[in-house]
């Protein structure tokens, strides 16, 4: 191993009740060196970071940063070792302004007290040095989650930082936004920081980083030069399963064909978006694309109830039905994923199995609860038939990793035996083969005769699930595309604006 | 099954034997004492199930509240208005027309405590106030409610039916254990036979995603404010008739701090989420028999407080795990200090 290593982890071994995490890892990083750590969901990729942040302890192994052993017990030690996280949801706090965000907890005094000025410039020149030209003093939650990922990296990097740990910081950034967050990483990387990345976008993973070092099932697999590994054996190395199986079921569910009408909007509308038409089919697989904000999610809420309808109509089965809230749309046999997991989606302090049957349950009302019995049987089924991984359906679902967590959202949703299901990002911040069994799932369930509606900011897999491809731009549906017009080239052309119209 | 260590009743029930146990080898075991006179039971333990009855009561109601997420310190409030309007109904001060029937003031009195828990949880669902806040307008005001019913007088009555709620025997045993139980019972099935116990903790947990799950949250909040008036609306007439007759400035003065101890006590996170009725009622328990240890002992009047204060900083230092392996910790490595 090369001597001019910044970090060495060798040998780590982690153990929580019941699961191995870690085991016999190694992982080294060296100054001025971008390295991608990747893994599907539960190979220990986040374990080890909390290892290294302190927010876990290893049961085995050593950690040495410039050649001498360190122990990091707390998160307060790594940051004195010079070890900074920025996490997937930034963990700023909303309310405070951008500047005292940037320093909190380590304030400059003057005579004792707090000096704001000094706060306020040296936020304004660091956040410079980022190409942020913001207003300081205002309050962090008026910017958006862009900004908001590049003022956690400011703050993170100006602790002194010699080693950074970016947590899928790009699941929730648009693509000129990624491009400037990578420009950073090249700058900091010119710094002579290491920076440990960690994402679920390959591409990004090709476009920035130096070494991969990747895990599975919580064990070391291998680190290797970023140049000089095809993506497709990176693939294999991540699922350690024959990729080229789940590349092959491609478009085969795109050919199939569509039922009568389901459901139909006429000129409906939320306090969000207005005037919305269009109908769904049956055994089809309908996208809604268009960029962040263009009114995908406005749709699904609005279906769903969970946006209260003010203006048109909503036919199901060609009855015009009243849906005043979720358990009205449940009801209607709609089910909704939303793309916000932990908000809008679990429970985290209940079991599996609890998160499962609760939609069911509504559905059913009340007034008699699911037998123990029924609840377990579902759980169990859902558990196998999906794949999710966990010793059992008593697990509290916050314990699970995103993509299981994912799939018991679905299974909540299935269990109502819905004739709709709507799915907003079902796949964000998943891993690769998560993603692949979500998509082959949601094809299934149309071919055999379900309606789903799939919301991605990802083209290759909505062009990989759809049939009928909506275009939003402006919170309006500008296309609706089907056959050989839904491909990248023309989608894109229709969200720029330069497709054609609405017919 | 889980194992008898990991269920949520565990730790309050080992607080309370060790208090119990504590209190007899105190007492030289005259506080395990029972007697029989006149067919009914007497003793130390006995007081505790009698006069911990009402913050059983209370417990039931504020676990499921502070299950939400939410609070209710309007309870002691409700108690007086309840026991208020009780008692002016049976000395015939108000409502003539009754002719002092005690039935019609008891469901008058639970009536009374429905539309207070029903203001709270309008101003709480409906209107989103923050809980502490909304039930905040009820504490203040529902002191002035109670006066105006009784016409700012302490009523005193003598009915021996309403005593009855109070004092009365059933089997030996004192009535208002068995309003206790049968409150307990009835929430059991409510929250154990229908999936009312999984809205409230989905709701406690993130009522966001128990909304798009499809829980009607306003409903259920509300509902489960109403049920706490109730609650404290029954505790009031079991306090009014223990002093037989209704004093509205000091009826259930400060006993929501007790009610929400109790529930604290029982493992329910203030926060929200998993609750359990059962370890609620130790906790009431715990409570009651620490007031009845202090009155057993004869502690000084002036250090009461104090000496209350120590005993639950005691029993809530064991019920939190960070504390217990602290001390665990300094214990092992005390005894590895010993054999090195």
């Amino acid at each position: 191993m090369d001597q001019n290593n910044l970090l060495v982890m060798e040998h780590i071994n982690k153990r929580f009740p019941g699961v191995v995490a870690l085991k016999d890892v190694h992982f080294s990083l060296k100054a001025g060196e971008i390295h991608a750590l990747l893994g599907e969901n539960g190979a220990g990729k986040s374990t080890l970071i909390k290892v290294l942040t302190g927010v876990e302890h290893m049961d085995e192994g050593t950690v040495a940063m410039n050649g001498s052993h360190i122990s990091i017990k707390s998160p307060l030690e790594a940051q004195k070792h010079g070890i900074s996280t920025v996490y997937q949801e930034v963990n700023l706090c909303p309310h405070l302004t951008v500047a005292e965000n940037i320093y909190v907890g380590r304030e400059p005094l003057k005579f004792g007290r707090i000096d704001w000025k000094e706060i306020n410039r040296r936020s304004r020149e660091l956040l410079k040095g980022f190409d942020l030209d913001i207003d300081v003093t205002k309050q962090l939650d008026n910017y958006s989650v862009a900004i908001q990922q590049m003022i956690a990296i400011a703050r993170a990097v100006d602790v002194k930082a010699k080693i950074l740990i970016l947590d899928e910081p790009t699941s929730s950034l648009s693509n000129t936004e990624v491009s400037k967050l990578f420009d950073i990483m090249n700058m900091l990387k010119k710094q002579g920081l290491g920076i440990v990345f960690v994402t679920h976008f390959l591409d990004q993973v090709y476009e920035v980083t130096d070494r991969i070092t990747v895990l599975r099932n919580g064990e070391y697999v291998g680190t290797y030069h970023t140049a000089k590994l095809p993506k497709v054996e990176l693939i294999g190395k991540m699922i350690g399963k024959e990729y080229e199986a789940l590349a092959n079921d491609s478009r085969s569910a795109v050919e199939s064909n569509a039922g009568e009408e389901y459901l139909r909007l006429e000129e409906a509308g939320t306090d969000n978006i207005s005037g919305v038409s269009f109908c769904l089919r049956r055994g089809q697989v309908s996208g809604f694309s268009g960029l962040l904000g263009s009114g995908r999610s406005e749709i699904a809420k609005l279906i769903f109830g969970a946006d209260k309808m003010n203006s048109g109509k909503l036919f199901v089965e060609n009855k015009e039905v009243h849906i005043k809230d979720p358990l009205d749309a449940i009801r209607s046999d709609i089910a909704f994923c939303s793309e916000n997991r932990k908000k809008e989606g679990i429970i985290g302090e209940l079991t599996i199995r609890e998160n499962i049957i609760i939609a069911l349950q509504a559905k059913r009302g009340l007034r008699k609860a699911i037998r123990y019995s029924e609840a377990q049987k579902l759980a169990d089924h859902f558990i196998k038939e999906l794949g999710i991984k966990t010793p059992s359906a008593d697990q509290k679902i916050k314990n699970l990793s995103g993509g299981n967590q994912q799939k018991v959202l679905l299974a909540r949703w299935l269990a109502t035996d819905p004739k709709l299901l709507i799915l907003d990002e079902p796949t964000r911040g998943i891993d690769i083969g998560a993603k692949a069994e979500i998509q082959k799932i949601v094809m299934k369930l149309a071919k055999d005769g379900m309606s789903c509606v799939f919301i991605s900011s990802e083209m290759e897999e909505m062009l990989r699930c759809c049939s009928r491809m909506f275009v939003l731009r402006d919170k309006e549906i500008v296309a609706e595309l089907t056959g050989d017009k839904i491909n990248e080239a023309y989608i894109m052309n229709c969200i720029a604006g330069e497709g054609e119209s609405k017919s | 099954m889980k194992k008898l260590k990991d269920r949520m009743e565990f730790r309050p029930l080992l607080s309370l034997i060790i208090i119990l146990l504590i209190c007899g080898i105190l007492s030289g075991g005259s506080f395990f004492k029972i007697s029989v006179v006149e067919g009914h039971l007497y003793g130390r333990l006995l007081d505790i199930l009698r006069n911990g009855s009402k913050y059983m009561i209370l417990a039931i109601g504020m676990t499921m509240v502070l299950a939400t997420g939410g609070t209710d310190i309007s309870v002691g409030s409700v108690m007086a208005i309840s026991g208020a309007l009780a008692c002016s109904i049976v000395d015939q001060r108000i409502l003539m027309g009754l002719n002092g029937n005690v039935f019609a003031a008891i469901i008058l009195a639970l009536g009374a405590g429905a539309l207070c828990g029903a203001w709270n949880g309008f101003l709480v669902a409906k209107l989103k106030v923050q809980p502490i806040v909304a039930t905040l307008i009820l504490m203040t005001a529902g002191r002035g409610i109670a006066q105006l019913i009784a016409d700012g007088k302490i009523v005193t009555i003598t009915s021996d039916a309403y005593y009855y709620i109070s004092g009365g025997y059933i089997l030996g045993l004192p009535f208002p254990m068995y309003i206790a139980a049968f409150m307990l019972i009835l929430s059991l099935i409510m929250t154990k036979k229908t999936a009312f116990g999984l809205a409230v903790e989905s709701i406690g947990v993130n009522s966001e995603s128990a909304r798009l799950a499809g829980i009607k949250v306003e409903r259920n909040l509300w509902m489960i404010y109403v049920f706490c008036g109730v609650c404290a609306a029954l505790a009031g007439l079991i306090e009014s008739a223990g002093i037989k007759g209704a004093d509205c400035n000091n009826c259930g003065l400060m006993i929501e701090m007790d009610g929400i101890l109790a529930v604290a006590i029982g493992g329910t996170s203030l926060s929200g989420g998993r609750f359990s009725l059962i370890s609620s009622i130790i906790g009431a328990l715990v409570v009651q028999t620490i007031t009845t240890m202090i009155l057993a002992f004869g502690v000084a009047p002036e250090v009461i407080r104090v000496f209350k204060a120590l005993i639950v900083i005691v029993v809530c230092l064991a019920q939190s795990p960070a504390f217990m392996a602290k001390m665990k910790g300094l214990f092992d490595k005390k005894r590895m200090v010993a054999q090195g």
